[in-house]
């Protein structure tokens, strides 16, 4: 049986499988589909300093291939997450990531000193919501601003440090480099891409929010060629995410260089997603003769 | 448990103009499930699962009746869906009807909404009223059903071609003076619902309402099927799909 343990920033994960913030909640619904230990980790829903409402619904539009969604960031904030969520995740025997998204520089280093301590085993700071008017999707589309985050969170915490990037920029690699350069331990990628559906008969836009995040099997090829050049930009460790609904996709993305990888929307179509992603790497590393599927990371071979 | 299967469809029927009504066997299912809930059925070449409301359990046979209307591409799909195929769903899912046992109903529905009332009136029989609404004759369904289970339907058409001409709020406004039912439970558009909660309100009567609200995931762990809700005074967003999809009516924020 291969191995298919990874290590991510000192990290040690089982597998390389993670479902994705905001696809899985705190994992209470889907543990009645599957033991949690099954995956190697969980990144949780985006946790603000204070309790969020999120945006007015429709929150969701369905797409070809995909959806769109304006969920808005809601939870219930980061003392929520440490008294009521955090407790039971730790009982469960899987790595967990806390997703935080302040909306201000000092907020988010306010947001990871909280965690100090806590028992999270990574931090996912997320700078690319594009759900959020204030600060999100503002700090990972501006160099500086993504560093300096980056650099208020890492002198704030020494948990290992991993940033969300936005796909929504002209050149992702810069945006790796500046938080690689403020203490980054790993950068994970993609966040959604900004779209818009229209109902023709009403002529509004079918999201309240009028615009929201497309994720989904359509932005698979995006994420990958992003993950690849991030990847090739930075020397810190990259999860790929976007779109990933399958084993073969997984090995695609790791290929590409992602050291691990997270699912999101694929859940949706298919609650058992994640565990069939496990359960199909092992049989592809077996077919295949990869004994360690962490030999794969960054190997293919570019023309 | 929540669970996810592929589950054969027994028995289909075309009820009325696009509207068509399946018999799934599902023992797992079937044997948990409570008048209220629903399933998110996959449509095949679609992304999102469609959410379908539980029209009638059959617990000793182990079948769901699902109900459904052809509104767009997805529910046009699982129209094509025969007798021996399967149907891939999760289930079920939400939160049932509160049921006061040994008591007196009326159950309210609108258009697309009347076939949760079937199991939920059920429980009650003849001492449940089905008041359904429809906007005319040829997309009235489920009336014999309501009549086989002992309960009492009362049919309304916007267009007078069948039943009473009006509004399922006038009717239920009248049956409420002949007698006063102990609860009401009403699904149909929000308009309707916020007439039936005024009227359930007005008269001190406990009201459950269905909501429905596009959604992804279905199990209350996306946060995309947002209603407003009331909670120590203060207006949330609840998620249809797990704190719902019913609600005491006096919890939902209509709005207006
Ligand atoms: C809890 C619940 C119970 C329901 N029960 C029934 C039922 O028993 N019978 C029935 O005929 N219909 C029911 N509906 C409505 C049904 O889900 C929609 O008509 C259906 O999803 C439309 O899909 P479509 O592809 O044909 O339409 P499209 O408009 O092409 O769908 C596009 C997207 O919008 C979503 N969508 C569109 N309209 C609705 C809606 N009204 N509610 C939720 N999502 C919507 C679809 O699921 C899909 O993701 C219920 C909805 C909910 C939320
Ligand atoms: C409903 C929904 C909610 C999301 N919420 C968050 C969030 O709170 N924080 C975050 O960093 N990303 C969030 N995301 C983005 C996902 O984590 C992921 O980056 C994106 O969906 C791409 O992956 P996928 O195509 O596999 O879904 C959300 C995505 C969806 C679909
Ligand atoms: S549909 Fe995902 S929370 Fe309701």
């Amino acid at each position: 049986m291969a191995d298919l343990s990874v290590n991510v920033a000192g990290v040690q994960f089982k597998n390389p499988v993670i479902p994705a913030s905001g696809c899985f909640g705190y994992g209470r619904e889907y543990e009645r589909f599957y033991p949690l230990s099954r995956l190697g980790g969980i990144s949780v829903k985006g946790t603000t300093r204070f309790e969020r409402m999120g945006n007015e619904g429709p929150r969701v539009a369905e797409t070809p291939s995909g959806m769109l969604n304006s969920v808005g960031l809601q939870n219930g904030g980061v003392e929520k997450f440490l008294s009521y969520e955090l407790p039971n995740l730790k009982t469960k025997g899987t790595r967990i990531i806390a997703n935080i998204a302040g909306s201000t520089v000092e907020e988010s280093g306010e947001l990871a000193s909280m965690l100090n301590g806590s028992g999270v085993d990574m931090i996912e700071l997320n700078i690319s919501c594009p759900n959020v008017k204030q600060g999100g999707a503002a700090f990972g589309t501006d160099c500086t601003v993504a560093g300096q985050v980056t650099k208020a969170v890492r002198d704030a915490t020494d948990i290992p440090l991993m940033v969300k990037l936005s796909p929504n920029v002209t050149s992702i690699t810069d945006i790796a480099k500046s938080v690689e350069a403020n203490g980054a331990d790993a950068v994970s990628l993609i966040n959604t891409l900004l779209g818009m559906r229209i109902d023709i008969k009403t002529r509004r836009p079918v999201l309240k929010n009028n615009v929201g995040g497309l994720s989904g099997p359509a932005v698979f090829p995006v994420a990958v060629r992003m993950v690849w050049q991030v990847a090739n930009a930075v020397k810190i460790p990259v999860v790929g995410m976007g779109g990933i609904a399958s084993a073969e996709d997984a090995v695609e993305m790791m290929m590409a260089g992602a050291s691990a990888v997270q699912v999101g929307a694929a859940i949706f179509a298919d609650p058992f997603a994640p565990v069939k992603i496990i359960d199909g790497l092992e049989k592809w590393c077996d077919e295949n003769g990869v004994e360690r599927l962490s030999d794969i990371v960054g190997t293919v071979q570019p023309w | 448990m929540y669970t996810q299967g592929k589950y054969p469809i027994i028995a289909k029927k075309a009820i009325a103009k696009g509207m068509f009504d399946l018999t799934v066997l599902c023992p797992d299912v079937a044997s948990e499930a409570v008048p209220g809930q629903f399933v998110q059925i996959a449509a095949e070449g679609f992304f999102l699962r469609r959410p379908i409301s539980i029209c009638d359990i059959d617990k000793d046979n182990g079948t769901l009746r699902l109900v459904f209307e052809v509104r767009g591409k997805g529910t046009e799909k699982l129209s094509e869906l025969n007798v021996g195929q399967n149907i891939d769903m999760i289930a079920p899912l939400g939160k049932g009807f509160k049921v006061l046992s040994g008591k007196k109903a009326i159950c309210v529905g609108g258009g697309i909404g009347t076939p949760p009332m079937l199991s939920i009136s059920k429980l009650y029989g003849k001492n449940a009223t089905a008041i359904s609404g429809f906007r005319t004759a040829a997309l009235a369904i489920l009336q014999d059903d309501f009549k086989a289970a002992g309960v009492t339907p009362i049919l309304c058409t916007d267009d007078g071609t069948a039943g009473v001409k009006g509004f399922v709020t006038d009717a239920l406004k009248a049956e409420i003076e002949k007698e006063k039912p102990d609860i009401i439970y009403a699904c149909g558009p929000m308009v309707m619902l916020k007439g039936v909660a005024a009227i359930a309100e007005q008269n001190g009567i406990e009201c459950q309402v269905s909501l429905e609200q596009r959604m992804a995931c279905g199990v209350g762990a996306c946060l995309v099927c947002v209603c407003r809700t009331v909670r120590d005074g203060k207006e949330i967003f609840s998620h249809v799909c797990k704190d719902g999809p019913v609600f005491d009516s006096k919890e939902v924020a209509f709005g207006g």
